[in-house]
């Protein structure tokens, strides 16, 4: 079981009620005993040591926390623990497979979509959503898609190049229809 | 092995080569502050202060003690009894810590609360009751001036009033009488507003004080480690050997990482109290109205022109508004930064600029947010001066510049206010940018399409500026000579390890000096481990910012590389059984002058240098050096924006951006690329919406996400980059500074462009941001909308 | 930014989310969405003492228009569904054109429309549509269900009429009565910015004759601003310039507007002027296109 307060030694103080909270986490069930005041992104930062999930702002605005929902973006600090009970959620962590990369990460690695890193998990989590929705997209629904995910070092040009090299390879890789 | 080595192919100087760095964050396994758990630690949070000027009459602080979780409270008085209540800051000047007898902007720290876990630290924050008696506000110059204006910083023994310095530089008398021969003397008033470099990571520390070994260790958010721990052991009186400051990864930094904030110092002062590690992490309010924020300078600018263009002189008068306590980051010479490099790439006799700095009841800070210390502002204000002088002489904006600039045949050239400038092709790089643009065509379809209504703007920003402090003789921080190093330390099978006093936050150091190392070496870049920001294993440097990693630390990792070359050449010799005289290198390999096959690569001379050294020689391949740049790099940039005004609504929207560089030689052409458009974008930023501004009570509105507003991939324009190599004359490899370039010249394209689009109406300046209500107010009342961006009242 | 402590339900029916509400004595706050209460909690601006999570009731999530026409919007169906919604963009633009314009892409994953007419904020995208629209909501309390138009449904800046322990459960559109028209403008300097001020427009035509007009305002005052007499003047008459002039004055003189740091009230008056003739003249274009 994992518990925010795993770590400390007298846990969140006597009285304070928590809840159990049982989240597949990247494919993985995960239990953890949550106050009801935890958010999503403190759970699976300090609770699950998943710390590619990070926070920059505290109003919703900056989308570094950004993980999948049930498949669909979400902020993670927007949302409370409790509230993930029974949920999927992915992240940056359960973006590739042990062995491989997700031609997401490998099309910010080739095309530069990335300098400090801090938003990378985010901005890569909603290039994922966008892409399972949409698999062929062009310049300007990139720009549009990632318009709720803020970066402060690349100008978003060779982001949006590392979103249509993903893209292309997603679609190269998958084998025509008939093959 | 005989053939010499395919340098792109081992990743060396002029590859794009993919970053190293990116194989940790494309994984999420970056290590930034918050992502560090020490065993046992405690979560520190900040109470701040909501009022901007208040005397503090009592703080009680026992309700916050009694929440179970808190473990500590500390408040000014605490501070004070260890003699930690005020810090100096990095222009020799005094900021609190925590306050003891008033704030003095909003935001300030007046209390913090370490706990088991934030949550409970904050409950803690909120449960302290602070008795405040308000006093007068003071937001801008002009009230910090007036003759009735209350002392801000009464801590101050000689403080009679709210002038922080008064500083001159130029030559006033020669300036003075070249206005009086000017056929035409261009004016203009610009203001450029108060900005926050917010990186994506806010500031944060983890402090763990060792009792039993004495030793603090300090994980922080630093772009300059070893000026943090010198200036630990000055103010904590700690032995500076017992103090090791450790950055991590760095989620950005743009210079609001240089300083040293109170929070760093309360979390050390807290780890030692209870013994415990403790981490605080700072959220984006306190990032945005408490940390170094850039900018805040009013200029009354003059130019004294000849009737055919020539600028006979420059006249800058200079306010800057440095809030409640003079943080600037800057070496400590020059009081307002090198504000005076304004006008470097211009042919100008005489110059003189005054600067007055004041006192405000606002944030401290005034770092260089991407900037070489105010350059920033520097060249904005060349920039809108010039084009103001071509619009009042009616000439052409590049024809202007073209008359004015330097020429490429005359350096080095000593620039009217005493830099020396040392390489440059000015006039090409205009013209490639004016070619790319579609310079004559554009002028065209601007016309004609004023015929039918619409308004399309072209602004041009050209600017060289000086990157890469110091040499030693004129910059220092706090003292400390701005040099920088590095250390090389080749094993035994040719793999290396280097690491440099610099400290990376995304620029790709980790890549980039591998590169500079193959260059020289010929060592495949894969096999070369870089590392920065551990003060207990890093060589002393002055860390990163002000674009001088490359210039400095990078000119160091050449000359490092240079000093393990001399002695493998020694092992060559042993090899192969010559003199060293009749040795040659080529790439990666000595070999026999008279016998090109006879040689021996690096890696075995590694080999031998562990295994089999000549008599006398000592073991080991590995060296240090300290480097000190003889003069700063001075790169150039050319930007143009074309723009298009809504005439209704006063939005703009940038059709086109044109950006030429010339950074000299480039170490990894896709990592200065990058550069070049993340500047792009925070020049865009400033121009159109990223702004900090205070209300007449003195609060900041800006203090989140919501009214700060940085631009999203779908506002950000698109950007055409191209390049010119003019090669740094005194850089071991050639290359100039480049991180800043864009940011610093960026900004006067967008403005230049936006005020061509309103040529004709009479007006001559809107200052930053060009908020559409600024744009629509200049253009239906006609006039110039100038000054701080307004909170604007309905009284 | 850390929440003060509360308690927190997540119940399944909507009785027990009304009996907790009624439990709460007032210092409850429903969650939905959550993409405004969960960051004033973090800001400690609202710190309500019980929290109850309404995203395990389920049939919510709907959006669906009846055969009378009518649009229903179930208090659990997120701004991305609207804005994906097939439906809408054939059978409603004014919310059609609304939908992309909440917030940011992420932030509509999870916010609703229902959440956003009763959080109430002035600059609020979605009570202006829904009251240009002539919507209502439906409350549920514990003696039943009632309608409430939304003009009458916000009060205040930040207040709605709500009983403190009665939910909305759905908004509805009422059904048009002839061809739908009409748009959403509003200026936002960076996407997910607060509207500095913002027009919704929703008209019912027959051929060039207007039937029904509804505009709404957004930013512009203490709450939406229903503004009846700009709509007024284009009841029963085709969209000539003249008229459409008239009803962007009467709009502009509708708007409250205060000055702030996104504008002056003046240019925001400005703006309000300008979007409802933007996009009355949008739809003169669109008919004289299809004539």
């Amino acid at each position: 079981m994992t518990s925010l307060y795993e770590e400390i030694a007298d846990g969140p103080g006597e009285g304070v009620p928590v809840r159990r909270v049982m989240i597949t986490v990247n494919g993985e069930r995960r239990t953890a005993d949550v106050e009801p005041r935890l958010l999503l992104a403190h759970l699976l930062r300090q609770g699950l040591k998943l710390t590619g999930t990070h926070t920059g702002c505290d109003t919703s605005n900056c989308g570094a926390c950004t993980v999948l929902f049930d498949g669909k973006p979400i902020k993670s600090c927007t949302m409370l623990a409790a509230q993930a009970d029974g949920h999927e959620v992915t992240t940056i962590e359960g973006l590739a497979s042990a062995s491989e990369l997700h031609p997401i990460q490998e099309g910010f690695k080739d095309e530069h979509g990335l300098q400090c890193g801090f938003c990378t998990p985010g901005m890569m989590l909603a290039a994922k959503a966008l892409l399972d929705e949409n698999p062929d997209p062009d310049e300007d629904e990139v720009r549009w898609a990632l318009s709720g995910n803020l970066c402060r070092c690349t100008g978003y040009q060779n982001i949006v190049k590392s979103v249509l090299w993903a893209a292309k390879k997603m679609h190269a890789d998958t084998p025509a229809d008939g093959n | 092995m005989t053939q010499a080595l395919d340098e792109i192919k081992i990743g060396g100087m002029g590859a794009s080569r993919r970053r190293v760095e990116d194989n940790r964050f494309i994984r999420g396994r970056g290590n930034y502050i918050d992502d560090i758990v020490l065993p046992g630690m405690l979560h520190m949070e900040i109470l701040r202060s909501p009022m901007a000027h208040a005397r503090i009459r009592s703080i009680d602080t026992s309700k916050a003690w009694d929440i179970p979780g808190v473990r500590l409270v500390l408040t000014g008085e605490m501070m004070a009894a260890r003699n930690l209540a005020w810090m100096p800051t990095l222009s020799y000047d005094t900021q609190a810590v925590l306050a003891t007898d008033k704030v003095r902007f909003q935001g300030q720290e007046v209390a913090c609360v370490i706990a088991d876990d934030p949550y409970i630290a904050k409950d803690g924050c909120d449960a302290i009751v602070v008795d405040y008696e308000p006093l007068p506000v003071i937001v801008n110059p002009t009230q910090a001036l007036a003759t009735d204006a209350p002392v801000i910083r009464d801590d101050k023994v000689n403080q009679h009033d709210n002038v922080a310095f008064d500083w001159e530089v130029g030559d006033k008398e020669g300036t003075d009488r070249a206005f009086e021969q000017a056929h035409l003397v261009s004016k203009i008033k610009l203001h450029y507003p108060r900005s926050h470099p917010s990186p994506l990571e806010c500031c944060g520390s983890i402090a763990d004080f060792d009792r039993a070994t004495s030793k603090l260790t300090v994980y922080m958010t630093s772009q300059a480690p070893h000026i943090v721990r010198a200036a630990v052991a000055m103010v904590a009186e700690l032995p500076e050997h017992m103090i090791r400051i450790v950055s991590p990864d760095l989620g950005g930094g743009f210079g609001n990482k240089v300083p040293i904030y109170p929070g760093y110092v309360m979390s050390i002062l807290a780890s030692i109290l209870t013994e415990r590690p403790v981490k605080w992490i700072e959220d984006r309010s306190g990032n945005l109205i408490s940390t170094g924020f850039g900018r805040d300078v009013y200029l009354d600018g003059e130019l004294a022109l000849r009737e055919d263009g020539k600028i006979l002189a420059v006249r800058m008068k200079t306010t800057s508004d440095h809030g409640a306590f003079f943080a600037d980051a800057q070496p400590s010479k020059f009081k307002i930064g090198l504000m005076h490099s304004a006008f470097a790439c211009y042919d100008i006799p005489y110059a003189h600029l005054s600067a007055r700095g004041v006192y405000t009841t606002k944030a401290p800070g005034g770092v260089a947010y991407r900037c070489s210390f105010r350059v920033t502002e520097a060249m904005f204000f060349q920039e809108r001066m010039v084009q103001a002088a071509a619009d009042d002489l009616g000439m052409d904006q590049a024809e202007f510049r073209r008359i004015n600039f330097v020429r490429d045949d005359d350096f080095p050239h000593r620039t009217p206010y005493g830099f020396l400038t040392d390489s440059g092709q000015y006039a090409k790089c205009l013209d490639v940018g004016l070619e790319a643009i579609g310079y004559a065509e554009f002028l065209k379809e601007k016309e004609e399409a004023r015929k039918r209504g619409r308004l399309l703007g072209i602004g041009i920003s050209t600017m060289t500026e000086p990157l890469g402090a110091g040499n030693s003789r004129e910059y220092d921080i706090l003292g400390i000579k701005m040099f920088d190093s590095a250390e090389l330390r080749v094993h035994m099978t040719g793999k290396a390890i280097l690491r440099t006093g610099a400290m990376n936050q995304g620029q790709g150091h980790q890549t980039t000096w591998a590169q500079i190392v193959a260059h020289e070496l010929g060592l495949p870049a894969d096999d070369i481990t870089v590392e920065e920001g551990d003060t207990d294993t890093a060589p002393f440097g002055m860390g990163t910012y002000a674009s001088r990693s490359t210039p400095v630390a990078g000119a160091a990792v050449s000359m490092v590389s240079r000093k393990v070359k001399a002695k493998a050449r020694k092992l060559a010799a042993h090899l192969l059984e010559v003199s060293e005289e009749d040795i040659e290198w080529e790439l990666g390999r000595f070999y026999v002058r008279s016998a090109r096959d006879r040689g021996v690569s690096i890696q075995e001379c590694a080999m031998a240098a562990y295994s089999n050294m000549p008599d006398g020689l000592e073991p080991g391949l590995e060296a240090n050096a300290y480097y000190d740049p003889p003069n700063l790099t001075w790169p150039f940039g050319c930007y143009i924006a074309t723009v298009e005004v809504d005439p209704v609504t006063g939005v703009w929207d940038v059709l086109r951006v044109v950006a030429v560089d010339d950074c000299g030689v480039r170490i990894n052409p896709m990592i200065v690329e990058g550069q070049i458009m993340g500047g792009l974008t925070e020049a865009y930023a400033m121009a159109n919406m990223q702004f900090i501004t205070f209300d007449a009570e003195g609060n900041c509105v800006g203090s989140n996400f919501m009214d700060y507003l940085i631009p999203s991939a779908w506002e950000t324009p698109g950007y055409e980059l191209h390049e010119v190599v003019t090669p740094c004359p005194h850089h071991p490899i050639g290359a100039k500074g480049v991180g800043e370039c864009a940011t610093v010249g960026g900004p006067a394209a967008f403005v230049n462009a936006v005020i061509d689009a309103l040529k004709g109406t009479g007006v001559r300046n809107i200052d930053m941001p060009l908020l559409p209500d600024r744009v629509y107010e200049a253009l239906t009342q006609k006039h110039d909308v100038s000054g701080a961006p307004p909170v604007r009242t309905d009284n | 930014m850390y929440p003060s402590r509360f308690r927190y339900e997540a119940p399944a029916t909507i009785e027990e989310v009304i009996d907790l509400l009624h439990d709460g004595g007032g210092e409850a706050k429903v969650l939905a969405g959550g993409q405004s209460l969960i960051p004033l909690m973090k800001l400690r601006f609202a710190a309500p003492e019980l929290v109850v999570d309404i995203n395990r009731l389920a049939g919510l999530d709907y959006h669906r228009v009846d055969p009378d026409g009518s649009i229903h919007v179930g208090a659990l169906c997120r701004h991305a569904d609207l804005e994906r919604s097939v439906l809408l963009s054939s059978k409603q633009p004014t919310m059609a054109e609304a939908a992309p314009l909440i917030a940011d892409p992420i932030v509509r994953t999870r916010g609703t429309l229902v959440g956003s007419l009763c959080h109430a904020d002035p600059q609020g995208d979605w009570a202006a549509v829904v009251t240009a629209l002539g919507g209502y909501v439906v409350a549920q309390g514990r003696d039943g269900r009632r309608t409430i138009p939304v003009d009458e449904f916000v009060s205040g800046p930040f207040q709605n009429v709500l009983a403190y322990d009665e939910i909305v459960v759905e908004a509805v559109i009422p059904p048009p009565t002839g061809t739908v028209a009409g748009g959403y403008l509003k200026l936002e300097r960076r996407v997910g910015d607060f509207a500095t001020a913002g027009s919704a427009v929703a008209l019912e035509l027959s051929g060039d004759v207007v039937l029904r007009a509804g505009i709404a305002l957004t930013g512009v005052g203490a709450s939406t601003i229903n503004a009846t007499n700009s709509a007024a003047v284009l009841t029963g008459r085709a969209l000539t310039s003249e008229v459409i002039g008239e009803a962007a004055d009467l709009a502009a003189v509708a708007a409250q507007p205060k000055s702030d740091h996104r504008g002056s009230a003046e240019y925001k008056r400005h703006l309000v002027r300008t979007f409802v003739e933007r996009i009355l003249t949008r739809v003169t274009e669109t008919q004289q296109r299809a004539a």
